[in-house]
This record gives structure tokens, C-alpha cells and sequence, in this order.
């Protein structure tokens, strides 16, 4: 059970997918597969985008107070990438906004991030300034990144909705052309058109 | 009721396919492990702490996906527009008899609702606005090209539902399209080409630094980000309304919705 | 600025294709040579950097001036080594003689769309030829679905019936591209990153390579990439998409888009997941012999069994993807070289066929095998050159396709993979069958006196587009005849059916000889193609 309860975003993807798969493969009607194959390229980002979700994280992107320090600092950034941690994840920024305007499923993102946003806005207090917190306020400018979701996810999939929105265009122009040609959507009414073996 | 043979082979496929995928499932990281290969690893972690330095842009995800992966991001840019041009390629037909007599009956019913052009004219110029101010910020809150690109485009679509097509299309023509699409895409082309003729690798933004005044070759690179930013803008500006321009008249560009 | 000569490769189709955009929607005369300088830029670039990686290496070139900082690859990278180069060489050539040859077809079949036609036909060889060169996973992904959005447009364009078939050839193709990308997501998870090599660090530094998410990974980059390339039974888009499509559509892309795709196969077996994994540890080496093995067979009696030329060209393409896709995976260094070497050929072999089926199915107006009888007499140059790409297809020396049989045959031998190595034979029969009845056809017969009444019935069903016979004759500039009406029997085909003009004909014999010139300098290649092997540890 815990480990359904861990990778749930695998399982809900793959059901997705599958969904997908089915409609493409299976459905008469040409709007209904390319409906299929919508939901099949969702499911593929919905993957992707839930790859890059850390327990706690806020967005990608810096602060206006950790966008000016200098080098010097860096290098503490550094040696804190190993340490990065739950533990740490827990002293989560207050202020989280939509973590991923793209995702179309990042929900379940939300709700665990602002879980441990709420649980320690009441730790927040006494740890302020603690080394590595998060928070553009006061303390210190380092970079923590287990404080940011993975960006490369976000990165890459934006380059996928953009291919899958024009796969679709495309596809639906080639569905207006055939209805142009033969009057009519459905499959098996399209084949009957041509017949078995001639070029129509 | 028969179950057709092609319903039976797509659900053993599908299920074949979906255990095979589950299979795998046990080796992955748990959601949200901020300790996972992906979310710790080098190109993660040096995306995040080096972008301040290399780039002076604090949206990571805009930084990697104009700069770090930037070509990536051109052949985005072409795909879009290869989408609209496809889209032009396989529908665009010169309006025929029928479809003009149709439209000569439909222009004598009313389309036009009075309080969908007065609320439209206010808000259209706010939405446009907004999309300008969406990819300018690019850089600073989630945004960019991508996005403010499609609320232009959205805007221009608003307007050809409310107002009818043939009165937008007075505006914004074909021909204009597909002239803005090019140029967005020359924009970004021509940027990496620039870099290459000033002596850095195609899309190496720092030589800019060369030519663009005031700037050392790390604000370089944040500058060119937004010329390139624009030249996503107009391309996908463009295409989403000429798709929609000709998807919803057939090819016709006469009537539409 | 030398150094920047890889990149051209990939931007001068790209720039070119913008130009037509631009300029050719209003002066329609510049399109064709917009394209030719554009590929001929190209295919100049691919022969300096093969220039290049012979003198000093392979070669690498860091887009957006990301080098490798701290051991592994922050931005996109390029690699091209002695395999890509020749395979870059291959596609721009290829693509160069296609636009030359399919030049007045372009005007006949599609008269209304031909700045869509030039361009989309660049920005997919600006596609493939980016997949080829690219050592970055994603951006393989992006450049697959540039190359296969073009081509889909460029295949909806004939008639209704090639909508129908673009349709399919969406619904197969995304499925396929899908595939890959969750492949590569899967690469993502477990090693962070996206370049080809580091995955292939990644994966060996931490044992990871046994992993069962990596076994997953591998299988699903390798359906994706079997469904694009059509290996039987995935081919199911493949001949109605090739053979409903305009002539020019299909001469481009028949040659090229499914060998690509084989090749990015390969890449990814050895750069990404490692030989020794794939033929030691995973046992897999005989189930896909098999599987190629049942694609080289399914592939040849489909063929054998059509009557249409253009699907019989279809399925001979899915048959030689078996022959690559089974030389890729019987396991050893011979096998590996006879499949790349096969890619080079192949590539040859299908233009120089679709060149010819062309031409025939043009100056003849008929598409079924009978209308070769008695071209020997009207079209003597085309025929030989039909005979050069028979006996490069049926594998004699010294033609190309012997010395690939060989490498394939060799490779198969040494490896045991005996079912492999039968069906290469059969297949070389049953190719031998199918190719001596078109020289029968060809030098034995003379023309039908039925193909008149042939001609009408095939108008009407229009196989290159709803145009129909009128249009085809009044748009054609230049001067072909385009339809044979014979009244007379008696009237001799030469006077009616003459050769075709230089455009057309020149490509045809460069392709011809170059088959010849491949298998005359094998041994040169196949080192070449060894050599690169050796460079990525084979």
C-alpha cells in the first residue's frame, strides 16, 4: 500500500495513457481519435511534470534577494546541494504560489507542498534565519535546491505541449480534408466508400 | 452485440502496453523525492544554483529554455510554424460558389451582438496589453514567448468570434500572418545568426555584448533572451490565429464561425 | 568561421525554406532554386565536416556556446563521427536529387500549393538532418516531430485518398514519437540528464544499467522508433502513405525517412545504452533477429504479390528495413557494418526505384506492373539504369547491394543467427523474381494495346490528385508528353512514349552510378563505418 501510495503519479499516468491508447486504436469516429490522442500526450507530460515535484519545493524561480549576491556565495550553495533533504524541505517558503502554471495535473503538487507549507508556518518563527531558509525577507541569500522544483521537467514539457497542440492542429486539417472529400467521419462509412481494392 | 476484432485487439494491446509500463514502476523514485537522480542531479542542481551568475535571469525555467536549450526552443519556434503552414497547405482552397452564397444568406442575419462588441472593444486592448506585459516579465515570473504569444493570439481569435472573421481578417490578413510568423522566426534565427557572424557558435549570446550597448556578456545574454522571447511572440501570435482562421472556415477564409 | 561549418548543415535548409516562405508565396519561380542552393550548401557543409572528422576526429559543436563545464553537458551538443557524416552526406544528397528530379511533377500534381510543397520539403530535411547530427535526446525528440508534422502535411496534400492515409500515418506516427519521448523520460528519471553520453556515463557509473525501468526505457525508445521506421507488422501507415502520396512527396521521402530512423535506432544502441548491455546481458539479439527476420519475409511476399508499382516499391521498403533493423541486432562488429553500409545503399537503391517508377508511371499514365512493357525501345537510358538498381536490389556484384548481403550474411553466420541469414536469401529470390519480371516486361514485351482503356479508368480515380488527366496536360511545362492514347495498335511505342527530359533524367544516372561507385569503393566505406564503431566502443 505504501508503495502505491508513493508512486500513485505513475499509476494514474499510465491509466491515462492507456485510456489514450485505447481510444486512438479502437474508436470509429476520426475526432474521437485524435480526442484519444490528446489525452495520450497529457498523460506523457502529467509524467514529466510530476517528475521534477520535490516535497516542499516552491517554483523555479530566484528571489530578488538571492538574485544579487556574490560569487562568494555560491560556493556555500554548493555543499549544500548533498544535504538536501525532507528535514530541510519542511522549513518551506510561505508564500507558494501555483507551482507550475503548465502542468495540467500538478494538483497533487500543491496539496503536498501547501501540507508542508502549513504544518511549518508555525515552525517558521523560531527557525528564521536559519542556514539555508528560504525566505526573501530576511536571511540569507543561498540557494537551497531542494527549495526549487526541477526545471528541466518544466522546460522540456514546455516544448511538448507546443508539439502536441501543432500535431493536433495538423491532424484536425486532415480531418476537415477528408470529410471535404469523402462527407462523412466515420471510419468504417469511409472504407465502405472506397471499396476493397480501388483508388478512390 | 458482436465486439468488433478491432476493440478486442486494442484492449489486449493497451493492456500489454500498460503492465509492461507498470512493470518498471517499483524502480522509481517515490513523488516528490527531492533525492531522485532527475531532481538532484548535476544538470538540475547547476541549472539552479549557476543561473544567477551565467545568465543574471532568476526565472530558471525561461533562463534554460531561451539560453541553456535555446535551440531546442528555435526548432519549437519552427514547429509551430511548419504546423501553420501544413494547416494552410492541406485546407487553404479559394472559396467556391456554395460557400459564397452562404455567406451573402448568413451577412443578412445579424451576427454581430451588441453587447459582445462593446465588452470585446474594452477588453481586447487590456487582454493584448497583458500579453505584452506576460512576455516582457518572461524573465522575472512565469512567462515568455510561449505564453504571450497565445494571448495575442487568443485576443485576435476573441475578436473574429465576436466580430466575424471577414472583419478581422480586414485587420489582420493572411498574408500579414504568415509575413509575422516569418519574421518571428527570423528574429530568432537571426539572432544565433548574428552571434555566429561575431565569432561565438550559433546562439552564443554573450558576443552580443559587442553590439548591444551598455551590456557585459552576461546581461548579453539575459538581453538576447528577450529579442528572442519577441520573435517566439510574433510566430505564435500569428499561427494560432491563422489556424483558427482556417480551420474554422474550411479553407475558405470567407465565413468561419 | 570554419567551425561553424556543422551547424550550416542543419541552418541552411532551415534559412531556406524561410526564404520561400517569404518570397515564394508571390514569385513562384524562385522556389526551386531557393531549395537547390539551400541543399547544395547543406550537402557542401556535410562533406567539409566528413572532411573534417576524417583529418582530425570526431567532432563536437556546443549550441548556444554551452561547453562541457565540470564533466558533463550543460547545453545542446552536436557529435558528428564517421557514421553520422556519411549518413548527413547521404540525406542531403539524396534530398538534392529528389527536388531536382521531382521538379515538374511538383507543377503537375499540385499546381496550387507549390511554395507549401518546397517548403515543407525543406524544413523536413532540415528535420532529418538535425536527428542525425544531434547528441541530445530531447532535441532528437523535437527535430522527430518537426520532420514528421512536414510530412504528414506533405502527404495530405495529394487527394482525399492520401488524406486518409496522412490520418492513419498521424494516429501511427504519434504513437510512435510518444513512445520515444516517455523512452527518453524514463532515461531522464533515473539519470538527470539529457545529452547522449552522459545518459550512457550515468548508466554504466551506477550499475543502473540492470535496472528494470532501463529495460522498460529501452523497449519503448525501441517500439517508438519501429513504428516510425515501419518495420513489420508495426508498417501499417507505410505503403498506403507512400503510394497515395504525390510522386514528389514519395520520391523525398521513401529514401530517407525510414532510414533515418533506423540510424537513430543504432545511435541510440550504442551511444546511449552500450553494446555489451544490449548483446551480452540482454539475450536479445535472438528474438529481434527473429522478429527482422519475420519482417524481411512479410515484407518480400507482400511485394511479390502487388500490382500496383508504387505499393510493391512500398512493401521492398519494408523489407529492407528488416535486412537493417536484423543487421543492427545479430551482435556483432560485421552485422553492424553491413546495416549501416545497407542504410547508405538503401537510401540509393530507393531513390534510383522511385526515380524510375516516376518516370514510368508519368510518361506512361498507368501504374500497374504492365506498364514497363516495352520501355526499352521508347526510355532505353531509364531502362538501364533500372537494371543497375535490379541487380543492386537481387544483390549482385558489383553493385552496392551485394557488398551489403555480404557484410549482413557474414555477420549473421558468425553470430548464428541462422533464420537471419535465410531470409536474406529467400528474400534476394524473391526480389530476383519481382525485378526479372519488370526487365521481361521491359526489353521482352511491347506495349498493351489495352492501355488506353486502362488510362481512362485510372484518371478518373486520379492516383496523384483530384486534379485529374486535363489539368495534367495543360500545367505541365515542360514538354511531356503526359498520356499515351494509342488508337493504333500497330503504331510503334516510340513514337509515342519518348525519354524523358535532362531534369529527370540526370538524377536518375548520378543515383545509378553512385550505386555502382558504393560498391566499387566498399571497402574504403566499411572502414570508415568500422572506424566510427570503434570511436563510440563497439
Amino acid at each position: 500500500m505504501d508503495a502505491f501510495l508513493e508512486n500513485f503519479n505513475y499509476i494514474v499516468y499510465v491509466v491515462l495513457m492507456m485510456i489514450g491508447l485505447y481510444a486512438m486504436i479502437s474508436k470509429n469516429n476520426l475526432i474521437k481519435k485524435l480526442v484519444g490522442m490528446t489525452i495520450f500526450q497529457s498523460a506523457i507530460i502529467l509524467f514529466y511534470v510530476s517528475i521534477g515535484a520535490k516535497e516542499g519545493a516552491a517554483i523555479p524561480i530566484l528571489d530578488h534577494h538571492q538574485m544579487h549576491v556574490a560569487a562568494a556565495h555560491d560556493d556555500h550553495a554548493d555543499t549544500h546541494k548533498d544535504k538536501a533533504d525532507t528535514h530541510e524541505g519542511e522549513h518551506a517558503d510561505t508564500k507558494i504560489h501555483k507551482a507550475d502554471k503548465h502542468a495540467a495535473g500538478a494538483h497533487s503538487n500543491h496539496t503536498s507542498a501547501e501540507h508542508a507549507s502549513t504544518h511549518t508556518d508555525k515552525l517558521e518563527a523560531p527557525h528564521a534565519g536559519e542556514h539555508g531558509d528560504h525566505d526573501g525577507h530576511h536571511g540569507s541569500s543561498e540557494i537551497n535546491p531542494a527549495k526549487f522544483s526541477n526545471p528541466i521537467p518544466h522546460v522540456l514539457m514546455l516544448t511538448a505541449i507546443v508539439v502536441g497542440v501543432s500535431t493536433l492542429g495538423v491532424a484536425l486539417s486532415i480531418v476537415q480534408r477528408v470529410h471535404q472529400g469523402y462527407g462523412s467521419i466515420e471510419e468504417d462509412d469511409i472504407l465502405n466508400q472506397i471499396g476493397p481494392n480501388t483508388d478512390g | 452485440m458482436r465486439v468488433k476484432p478491432i476493440k478486442v485487439f486494442a484492449l489486449l494491446a493497451v493492456i500489454c502496453v500498460g503492465s509492461l509500463l507498470l512493470s518498471a514502476m517499483g524502480d522509481f523514485p517515490a513523488f516528490g523525492d527531492p533525492n531522485s537522480p532527475a531532481n538532484a542531479g548535476q544538470l538540475a542542481t547547476h541549472y539552479i544554483t549557476q543561473v544567477r551568475v551565467e545568465t543574471k535571469v532568476p526565472n530558471i525555467v525561461t533562463a534554460v529554455l531561451a539560453d541553456y536549450r535555446g535551440f531546442d526552443t528555435m526548432f519549437e519556434t519552427v514547429v509551430i510554424l511548419v504546423a501553420g503552414l501544413a494547416i494552410l497547405a492541406i485546407l487553404r482552397r479559394p472559396a467556391c460558389e456554395s460557400s459564397r452564397r452562404f455567406a451573402e444568406i448568413a451577412a443578412m442575419k445579424s451576427h454581430v451582438d451588441l453587447i459582445q462588441v462593446t465588452t470585446c472593444r474594452l477588453l481586447i486592448p487590456v487582454i493584448q496589453l497583458f500579453a505584452l506585459y506576460v512576455i516582457a516579465h518572461g524573465h522575472h515570473s512565469p512567462g515568455g514567448g510561449f505564453q504571450g504569444g497565445v494571448i495575442l493570439g487568443a485576443s485576435f481569435i476573441l475578436m473574429a468570434l465576436v466580430n466575424g472573421l471577414r472583419a478581422t481578417l480586414l485587420r489582420f490578413s493572411e498574408k500579414k500572418a504568415l509575413f509575422l510568423s516569418a519574421v518571428g522566426v527570423i528574429i530568432f534565427a537571426g539572432t544565433g545568426l548574428i552571434c555566429m557572424l561575431l565569432g561565438g557558435n550559433f546562439l552564443d549570446y554573450e558576443v552580443l555584448h559587442q553590439i548591444l550597448p551598455y551590456t557585459d556578456p552576461v546581461m548579453a545574454r539575459s538581453h538576447a533572451m528577450l529579442i528572442v522571447e519577441i520573435g517566439v511572440a510574433f510566430t505564435v501570435m500569428s499561427i494560432m490565429f491563422l489556424i483558427y482562421a482556417v480551420l474554422s472556415s474550411g479553407g475558405e477564409m470567407e465565413g468561419g464561425l | 568561421m570554419a567551425d561553424q561549418i556543422p551547424v550550416l548543415i542543419i541552418l541552411a535548409p532551415l534559412f531556406g525554406g524561410i526564404l520561400v516562405l517569404l518570397l515564394g508565396l508571390r514569385y513562384r519561380s524562385v522556389c526551386f532554386p531557393i531549395a537547390v542552393a539551400s541543399l547544395g550548401v547543406s550537402l557542401f557543409s556535410a562533406l567539409h565536416t566528413f572532411r573534417t572528422v576524417l583529418l582530425e576526429g570526431p567532432q563536437r559543436y556546443f549550441l548556444s556556446g554551452w561547453e562541457r563545464g565540470g564533466g558533463f553537458a550543460v547545453g545542446i551538443e552536436y557529435r558528428i563521427d564517421q557514421i553520422n557524416g556519411l549518413v548527413l552526406i547521404m540525406i542531403a544528397f539524396v534530398a538534392l536529387l529528389s527536388v531536382i528530379h521531382s521538379r515538374s511533377r511538383v507543377s503537375v500534381e499540385t499546381p496550387a500549393k507549390v511554395p507549401q510543397v518546397y517548403i515543407l520539403s525543406l524544413l523536413l530535411v532540415s528535420g532529418l538532418l538535425g536527428m542525425t547530427i544531434t547528441n541530445d535526446a530531447f532535441n532528437l525528440y523535437v527535430l522527430l516531430e518537426i520532420s514528421s508534422l512536414s510530412s504528414y502535411a506533405l502527404i495530405a496534400i495529394g487527394s482525399r485518398r492520401s488524406a486518409l492515409s496522412a490520418f492513419n500515418y498521424v494516429i501511427m506516427g504519434t504513437i510512435g514519437a510518444s513512445f520515444l519521448l516517455l523512452g527518453v523520460g524514463y532515461l531522464f528519471i533515473q539519470t538527470g540528464t539529457l545529452n547522449m553520453q552522459d545518459i550512457h556515463g550515468a548508466l554504466m557509473a551506477e550499475g543502473l544499467i540492470n535496472a528494470p525501468s532501463i529495460k522498460v526505457a529501452l523497449m519503448l525508445i525501441l517500439i517508438g522508433l519501429w513504428i516510425k521506421m515501419g518495420l513489420f507488422p508495426l508498417h501499417g501507415w507505410l505503403p498506403n502513405a507512400y503510394s497515395y502520396a504525390p510522386s514528389a512527396t514519395g520520391t523525398l521521402m521513401g529514401p530517407l525517412v525510414t532510414k533515418v530512423m533506423i540510424y537513430i535506432m543504432i545511435r541510440m544502441m550504442v551511444s546511449v545504452f552500450g553494446i555489451d548491455f544490449l548483446y551480452e546481458q540482454l539475450a536479445w539479439t535472438k528474438p529481434v533477429s527473429l522478429l527482422a527476420s519475420i519482417a524481411i519475409i512479410g515484407g518480400s511476399f507482400l511485394a511479390v504479390s502487388q500490382t500496383d508499382l508504387r505499393k510493391m516499391l512500398c512493401y521492398l521498403i519494408v523489407a529492407e528495413v528488416g535486412y537493417m533493423v536484423g543487421g543492427a541486432w545479430v551482435g556483432n562488429l560485421n552485422g553492424m557494418t553491413g546495416a549501416i553500409y545497407h542504410i547508405l545503399g538503401d537510401a540509393l537503391m530507393t531513390l534510383c526505384l522511385f526515380f524510375v517508377v516516376g518516370i514510368v508511371v508519368a510518361k506512361t499514365g498507368e501504374h500497374r506492373l504492365s506498364a514497363f512493357k516495352g520501355l526499352f525501345k521508347s526510355m532505353p537510358l531509364t531502362m538501364v539504369c533500372f537494371v543497375v538498381v535490379a541487380l543492386a536490389m537481387i544483390g549482385l556484384p558489383p553493385t552496392c547491394g551485394f557488398f551489403s548481403k555480404w557484410y549482413l550474411v557474414r555477420g549473421g553466420l558468425e553470430a548464428g543467427q541462422y533464420p537471419f541469414v535465410i531470409a536474406l536469401l529467400i528474400s534476394s529470390l524473391v526480389n530476383a523474381v519481382i525485378f526479372f519480371r519488370l526487365i521481361e516486361f521491359a526489353y521482352f514485351q511491347s506495349p498493351d494495346s489495352d492501355t488506353a482503356e486502362a488510362h481512362g479508368a485510372h484518371g478518373e480515380s486520379g492516383a496523384h490528385g483530384d486534379e485529374g488527366e486535363h489539368s495534367a496536360t495543360a500545367h505541365a511545362h515542360t514538354p511531356v508528353p503526359m498520356k499515351v492514347y494509342r488508337v493504333d495498335p500497330d503504331l510503334d511505342a516510340d513514337s509515342i512514349i519518348t525519354e524523358v527530359p535532362w531534369g529527370m533524367k540526370a538524377p536518375l544516372l548520378i543515383v545509378a552510378a553512385c550505386l555502382l561507385l558504393l560498391g566499387i569503393f566498399n571497402s574504403t566505406v566499411t572502414a570508415w563505418i568500422a572506424d566510427g564503431l570503434k570511436g563510440v566502443g563497439f
